[in-house]
């Protein structure tokens, strides 16, 4: 059965217009769908319908074709005989752990059937999030190490289970939910659009720029309203999530330098992010750009003067982490430490459906910006992914390099010669959106693929809101990388990923 | 290789701010609010459309612990809000964060603060952080602070892994109810005396997560934190400001009476 297409830059979906399979139809659809590695799943998640009936939508990425493809299925609590389709795509399986977890839904002969995020009205009614089921080893000559949920460090909680054979780390398990805050349904509760965007841009603050994209885009396609007409509107977007993709990379950068006891780097690079994130601040008056995306518009048009400090500081900017960027490449020290360490391979992270720049660094082009392009992506930049195939911790660091390059350049072609009199359109925050629609938005983060869905009620109110870090597919790759590795890698092989606890507990 | 390394920490230069004391942040920066008087009808507009319930309309008044600084207000009625750059904004007490259409300065009540914290921390303060459904905003912007910029560890502020080695804690986010046991433990295995920081809107009020189920703030019930730092995030400077009144290394009222 042909599902219902459309495109990252179409508009909102008809509900009616979405094919509605039954699970056996579903499963052989997902089937041959993901057996092409063009093909990946950008979102899997159920919606209450009736006392105990789902509906349960499944959105899947076409790269050569551009495409999203979209179905549905109806599902009953009481329903069986579900086969579980992350058996044979290991892809599936956050999706169908938050499926179980949520509402109760089994699928038969699920590996590793555990808790996500342990909610407070988790379906599993198993436990609270200290309890989850880690998997053992049996022997004398292994030892356990667990590190959380509070880390040596000012970053999030999640805790980490170890088995190790003295140095070598055999399986490391990695048990999320301590920060979930309830993201989702606070902003399906809200009728306040102000706040569902305050609320986006809290979702993971470094990447606030990117959610909140995401969310706007969201609500302007169910408007059917065009950003591409709206003055510098797109232009200032993508500015903005460039300028945060290389806070973000530099920062990682600095991470990394600091972990292997590479002083210098690390400095040069905190300053660099400083930076980076002033420049974002003299734009928005917020260094992690919130109050700067908008739906509808913009508060923060770009004015000549901010365009000049932008171009000037960038160019700097450039001109130093390029510096930086040499000097890793050429300390054998350095290299002795990042390559070779944490590899995962291509086809490792083509089946566990890993996204962004950590996918990219495995061979994977994954690449919302070529395969799926909105705004100045679709016209004014002809983006070129950075692709490496060695999958290691050397990589994903280059990888990072290479895109602060690759942004700053993206940044000054868009801004060079921009006509900052046309400006763009004010915010609204009163509209009224279409009743019984689907809206999603992609968005390439920093960290990779950002995926955000609402579904519209009778009343044309956000009755259903979903969230996808790329987080949620990327965790998994953290856990493959230090597989073999001795423990004493692991800082940084979780600084090459960086990935996002908030983002993922939503 | 000697060759590059010379080059970066020439282009690096010298990067610390000499006086952190003498910070002036950007116009642009959303510091302490100001209200103006203003009519009924425009306070319950305001009062209305704020997603955390941070503006009162009679008397008029806007709560920093719950404000986000989206600056939305100021758009919607630039006659009755503006937003300073004035980062002195961390309190002692929790309704010092109220600003009223008479509020020219946040004030620093030092009668707030335990004797024994600037007695025994003036000099050296090791502060271990807790993230409990932050958004990793404010706790970059902690880790800020003992950046090559700020570098808060010169004054012997700074964050420590252990909480054994912890004079203090310092909490971020509204409290998630799956940190909430962590948090407590975390807090428990300090030594006395220790100092109890709240970073950011979300961890001085809940924010946006104020009224969400997944959200546990029963630690605030038997505990009472010494430092309330409104923001989102919780600027650098925020943050450097308020714990050096604190420890008594700075005086607030010497900056805000200029």
């Amino acid at each position: 059965m042909k599902w219902f297409t459309t495109y990252n830059n179409g508009s909102a979906i008809d509900l009616r217009q979405i094919p509605s399979l039954s699970y056996a139809e579903f499963f052989e659809a997902v089937r041959e769908r993901l057996s092409n590695p063009a093909c990946h799943v950008a979102h899997y998640f159920g919606v209450p319908v009736e006392e105990t009936r789902l509906r349960v939508w499944c959105m899947i990425l076409n790269d050569e074709e551009h495409t999203i493809e979209v179905a549905s299925y109806d599902v009953d609590y009481y329903d069986e005989e579900l086969p579980s389709l992350t058996k044979e795509f290991a892809a599936m399986h956050p999706f169908e752990r938050d499926m179980t977890e949520r509402w109760g839904i089994r699928y038969d002969g699920m590996p590793w059937d555990k808790p996500l995020r342990a909610p407070s009205r988790s379906a599993r009614r198993a436990g609270t999030v200290d309890e989850y089921p880690f998997y053992k080893m049996e022997s004398a000559s292994l030892h356990e190490v667990n590190v959380g949920p509070i880390h040596a460090g000012i970053i999030e909680p999640g805790a980490f289970r170890f088995i190790c054979n003295g140095e070598e780390v055999l399986h490391l398990e990695i048990s999320l939910g301590y920060q979930h805050r309830g993201a989702e349904r606070q902003i399906e509760t809200s009728k306040n659009l102000l706040r569902q965007v305050l609320l986006a841009e809290g979702i993971a603050g470094d990447s606030a720029v990117t959610h909140t994209t995401a969310l706007v885009r969201t609500i302007e396609k169910l408007a059917s309203f065009d950003s591409s007409k709206a003055g510098n509107l797109d232009v200032e977007r993508a500015v903005a999530l460039e300028l945060e993709r290389m806070a973000m990379h530099i920062a990682d950068t600095g991470a990394l330098c600091m972990d292997v006891g590479y002083q210098l780097g690390q400095v040069a690079c905190e300053a660099l992010r400083t930076m980076t994130i002033n420049t974002t601040q003299l734009w928005c008056g917020n260094r992690f750009g919130k109050g700067l995306i908008r739906p509808f518009g913009t508060n923060f048009p770009l004015t000549d003067e901010l365009r000049a400090t932008i171009l000037k500081n960038v160019e700097e900017i450039r001109r130093r982490y390029n510096e930086v960027r040499h000097d890793i490449k050429t300390t054998p020290s350095l290299l002795s430490r990042m390559e070779q360490c944490g590899i995962v391979n291509a086809q490792q992270m083509q089946r566990i459906g890993g996204v962004g720049q950590a996918a990219r660094a495995s061979g994977v082009a994954r690449d919302l910006r070529v395969s799926h392009p909105w705004g100045v992506f679709t016209d004014r930049i002809a983006h070129q992914s950075i692709i490496k195939e060695q999958g290691d911790v050397m990589a994903r660091l280059m990888m990072r390099c290479r895109e602060v390059l690759q942004a700053a350049d993206t940044i000054t072609s868009l801004l060079t010669d921009l006509d900052c009199s046309v400006g763009s359109p004010a915010p609204q925050w009163e509209v009224k959106l279409p009743p019984y629609q689907l809206s999603t938005a992609l968005v390439e983060g920093w960290r990779g693929e950002c995926c955000h869905v609402a579904i519209t009620d009778g009343e044309g109110r956000v009755a259903c809101y979903r969230v996808k870090d790329p987080s949620m597919h990327n965790w998994l790759a953290l856990a493959i990388a230090v597989r073999s590795e001795g423990i004493s890698d692991f800082p940084i092989c979780n600084k090459s990923f960086n990935l996002s606890y908030c983002g993922h507990d939503l | 290789m000697l060759f590059n390394k010379l080059k970066v920490f020439k282009s690096h230069g010298s990067q610390y701010i000499p006086d952190l004391k003498a910070v002036e942040l950007p116009a642009i920066f959303r510091g302490r609010p100001e209200l103006s008087e203003c009519d009924a009808q425009t306070a319950e507009e305001l009062v209305s459309m704020c997603p955390t319930g941070a503006i009162t309309a009679a008397p008029f008044t806007l709560d920093m612990g719950r404000c986000l600084f989206c600056g939305e207000c100021v758009r919607r009625a630039p006659q009755a809000v503006r937003f300073t750059n004035d980062y002195r904004i961390g309190a002692t007490r929790r309704e010092d964060l109220v600003v009223t259409t008479s509020t020219r300065s946040i004030p620093f009540t030092r009668e707030a603060v335990r004797k024994e914290i600037p007695a025994m921390f003036a000099h050296a303060l090791k502060l271990r952080q807790v993230s409990a459904g932050g958004d990793a905003s404010v706790e970059m912007e902690l880790n800020a602070t003992g950046n090559v910029n700020f570098d808060f560890g010169r004054y012997g502020v700074e964050f420590v892994a252990s909480p054994r080695h912890a004079d203090g804690v310092v909490v971020t986010g509204p409290v998630s109810r799956n940190m909430a046991e962590a948090l407590q433990v975390c807090y428990d295995a300090v030594p006395d005396p220790k100092v109890l920081i709240v970073a950011g809107s979300e961890a001085v009020s809940g924010g946006l997560y104020a009224e969400s189920t997944e959200v546990d703030r029963s630690f605030y019930e038997s505990h009472t934190p010494d430092l309330w730092l409104p923001g989102a995030p919780t600027h650098p400077m925020i943050f450097i400001e308020a714990v050096m009144n604190l420890i008594g290394r700075d005086r607030r009222e010497d900056h805000t009476q200029k």
